[in-house]
């Protein structure tokens, strides 16, 4: 006997379109693709000297972290705003004895206050698909971080600087180096790059920094950075949190560095109009080099200018989404 | 109170009994099975026509939360609920607040359950204080209060050394010692099985040898004491692949598992529900598999529920920030009913691990169907079913198996010649 699942995916409404946005696992390529074609017509937005248009005028839009954050909280509230939303942000911070209590009264009491979207970070993996399941299922959830699973809208801009920069994913050797075991980022983009086609996915790191089991997501597990870089066309570096030096995951910073930091005479090895990204913040020294980070392959800034478009792309899809299913229960009601 | 059963397949796999036929019970036992003794007259008749007459189900892990958890669950709800499952005896675990690791908490215990008369009580004392690991409880006064055997759960000891002493103290007194083999540091932070599903759900992973690195020690450890111990709630093949070798070389350990961990697997944390968050965790289909076969050729002897009834709340969290455990006693029998369906064991053998075997590796007076025993007995309609949750008396519904329809029903459970359930 296995459990009993013959519920609609969680995230999509009864036609299929997203009413959250929780992670990438189990959607379609065409909905990937849907994204980052409605990414792309935003990045013209903001070109504009009026940066705005009316699809979320009247709805309110509420940052809740309750994990730090700089680059991800200010993204979306740029992108809420550009699209006319009302914002909210809030950081609470964790008590971590009464966490799932917290998050519980905290969205409930906002939710009472008719918000319309949730953007929420949170440490516990599953947290969105928690909140979206039992805590608010009629206000759009919108994952922005959850523990190590997945950080959605993360690896939809790094699909969407890919493409702008390789044109596709049909030929591309993509490779990920750093912390996989911790890391969401990589999570959601090995996710996005299998759905969208890539061939050939490598990750690079130590044995303590990968997951069991990493093989199931179609990747290939290297190493050794020198063998991992031959000829990619994207290399995807990730953060290194100074406190994996600690339980003996890594022995130092340096020694990290010295086997998969990424300089300039390792990348040499890679393509030669190979790109190099970073979600950020970037340590310099210590998983890139500054050279590789400020030189000509890096496109870390754009991913960043990138990240407005597809969390605009992101948030009006899935309120349009959510929206239609809440008028079309109401219809079924009456 | 004189009580006859009529017509029904009684089995009791001990005596190798298997037929149908009837029983007659007095003054809390069986008198005589077949024809009714000279001049019996019952003041009730139980038409069991249809129905398997056994041995009410020996359970070695029912959380009653009480005292100090009865938001969790009380003694009367969850023996109630016992009952439901068919079970007759229970063994509850220390993890109480304050713990259980006094008289006056044990005797607190029997008498609320002798109260609630629905299933007999046999506590597990807490073998340190505290369950801190550091300083021994007081064995000989809990024993003399009712405790059947000493476990820490899944508390370590603080070292090794003291754990081994606490063994050989234990042994001096021929006291039975229950593990729940995990080594504190490997399971450290982990939430779910180390594999590809937690991996994929980013969950912090317990690896296989969390549960083999501690077994393997407490083996030697109980070699060397020679102290009686039982093994419980293994989750991994090659955890009993341990405890097999550790009895082909004349070891004398008993083993038992968590009913769920014959049917569930880590696959079922692919949404994040907190229903599958238990502890020790929910392996792989291979672990599984390893397990069940374990029951069948019996070096896993019993099977018991570990219930572990939750409030509303424990549960209402993202999956790490739950609590562990599943509400399941009141499923026993439907639910272990499966591994009959699915053609892994044949009746008589399950109720055997759902009784005799629980019962021997802890020294119960429990599990046999003969004359001159406790008249402890399950009814149940084979060919009926249950509609898991269509009653529910556990004051947890953390249970992910509600809603399905499980083989079998409970008909009457009995303790003492007493009816405690029907159904």
């Amino acid at each position: 006997m296995t459990p009993i699942d013959a519920k609609r995916p969680l995230q999509l409404n009864d036609q299929g379109q997203l009413r959250h946005f929780l992670s990438l696992d189990g959607l379609r390529r065409e909905l990937l693709t849907e994204i980052l074609d409605t990414a792309d017509s935003f990045l013209e937005v903001g070109a504009r000297a009026v940066k705005k248009v009316p699809l979320l005028r009247g709805k309110t839009v509420c940052n809740v972290f309750f994990e730090n954050s700089t680059r991800t909280r200010t993204t979306f509230e740029m992108a809420a705003q550009r699209l006319s939303a009302d914002v909210i942000t809030l950081n609470v911070s964790t008590s971590s004895a009464s966490k799932g209590e917290t998050l519980l009264d905290t969205l409930r009491n906002l939710e009472a206050m008719a918000a319309d979207m949730f953007v929420v970070r949170h440490g516990d993996s599953g947290a969105a698909h928690f909140i979206a399941e039992h805590v608010c299922p009629q206000v759009a959830i919108i994952n922005g971080g959850d523990g190590r699973h997945a950080h959605p809208t993360q690896g939809m801009l790094d699909m969407l600087t890919i493409r702008r920069h390789k044109g596709g994913f049909e030929n591309l050797s993509v490779a990920i180096v750093g912390d996989i075991l911790h890391s969401r980022v990589a999570r959601s983009n090995m996710i996005a790059l299998k759905t969208l086609g890539c061939p050939d996915i490598r990750v690079i790191a130590p044995k303590t920094l990968l997951p069991i089991g990493i093989e199931q997501y179609g990747v290939k597990v290297y190493t050794d950075m020198t063998e991992g870089l031959k000829d990619v066309d994207v290399v995807i570096m990730l953060r290194l949190q100074r406190e994996r030096m600690s339980g003996g995951l890594l022995p130092s910073e340096g020694e990290f560095y010295r086997l998969f930091g990424l300089t300039t005479a390792r990348l040499a090895g890679a393509k030669p109009d190979c790109i190099v990204m970073h979600p950020g913040p970037i340590n310099r020294g210590v998983e890139i080099e500054s050279a590789v980070a400020d030189g000509p392959h890096s496109v870390i800034l754009n991913q960043v200018t990138y990240g407005i478009a597809v969390r605009m792309a992101v948030l009006s899809m899935t309120m349009s989404g959510q929206t239609a299913q809440r008028q079309f229960e109401q219809e079924n009601a009456q | 109170m004189k009580l006859s059963i009529l017509g029904a397949r009684v089995i009791d796999p001990c005596s190798k009994l298997d037929q149908v036929t009837d029983l007659h019970l007095e003054a809390g036992k069986i008198i005589a099975i077949g024809a009714a003794p000279a001049g019996f007259t019952p003041t009730q008749t139980i038409e069991a026509k249809g129905l398997v007459a056994a041995p009410g189900l020996v359970d070695l892990n029912v959380a009653l939360r009480e005292p100090g958890y009865s938001r969790k669950g009380t003694i009367a709800s969850e023996t109630r609920a016992a009952a439901a499952g068919g079970v007759t005896s229970l063994c509850c675990p220390p993890q109480t607040k304050p713990v259980l690791d006094t008289s006056a908490v044990t005797e607190l215990i029997l008498d609320r359950a002798r109260e609630a008369g629905n299933c007999k009580v046999f506590p597990i004392g807490a073998l340190s204080k505290g369950l801190e690991g550091e300083q021994l409880a007081e064995l000989i006064a809990l024993r003399d209060a009712g405790c059947v055997a000493f476990g820490n759960g899944l508390s370590s000891f603080t070292n090794t050394r003291t754990l081994c002493r606490a063994l050989e103290y234990a042994a001096t007194f021929d006291l039975t010692v229950i593990f729940h083999s995990q080594d504190r540091d490997l399971a450290e932070g982990g939430i779910a099985h180390d594999g590809p599903m937690a991996a994929f759900r980013g969950l912090p992973g317990i690896p296989e040898t969390a549960e083999t690195v501690a077994l393997a020690r407490d083996l030697l450890l109980v070699e060397q004491s020679g102290v009686r111990a039982h093994f419980s709630q293994l989750t991994s093949a090659r955890g009993v692949a341990l405890i097999a070798q550790a009895q082909a070389r004349g070891l004398r350990v008993t083993a038992d598992v968590a009913l769920y961990q014959l049917i569930l697997t880590d696959e079922a944390l692919v949404d994040f529900s907190s229903l599958y968050h238990v502890q020790p965790p929910l392996r792989t289909r291979a672990d599984r598999d390893g397990l069940r076969e374990a029951v069948k050729s019996g070096v896993v002897q019993a099977i018991s529920s570990h219930h572990q009834p939750h409030e509303r709340d424990a549960k209402l969290a993202p999956f790490g920030a739950t609590e562990p455990g599943m509400s399941s006693v009141e499923l026993l029998l439907p639910l272990a009913m499966t591994l009959v369906e699915d053609g892994l064991l044949d009746l008589p053998t399950l109720l055997a691990r759902l009784g005799a075997g629980p019962a021997d590796a802890l020294r119960l007076p429990a599990g046999r169907l003969a004359v001159g025993c406790a008249a402890d007995l399950v009814l149940f309609d084979p060919t009926a079913s249950t509609v898991a949750g269509e009653k529910w008396l556990s004051k947890g519904d953390n249970c992910p198996f509600l809603g399905h329809c499980l083989p079998s029903a409970v008909r009457y459970t009995l303790v003492d010649g007493r009816i405690s359930y029907e159904g």
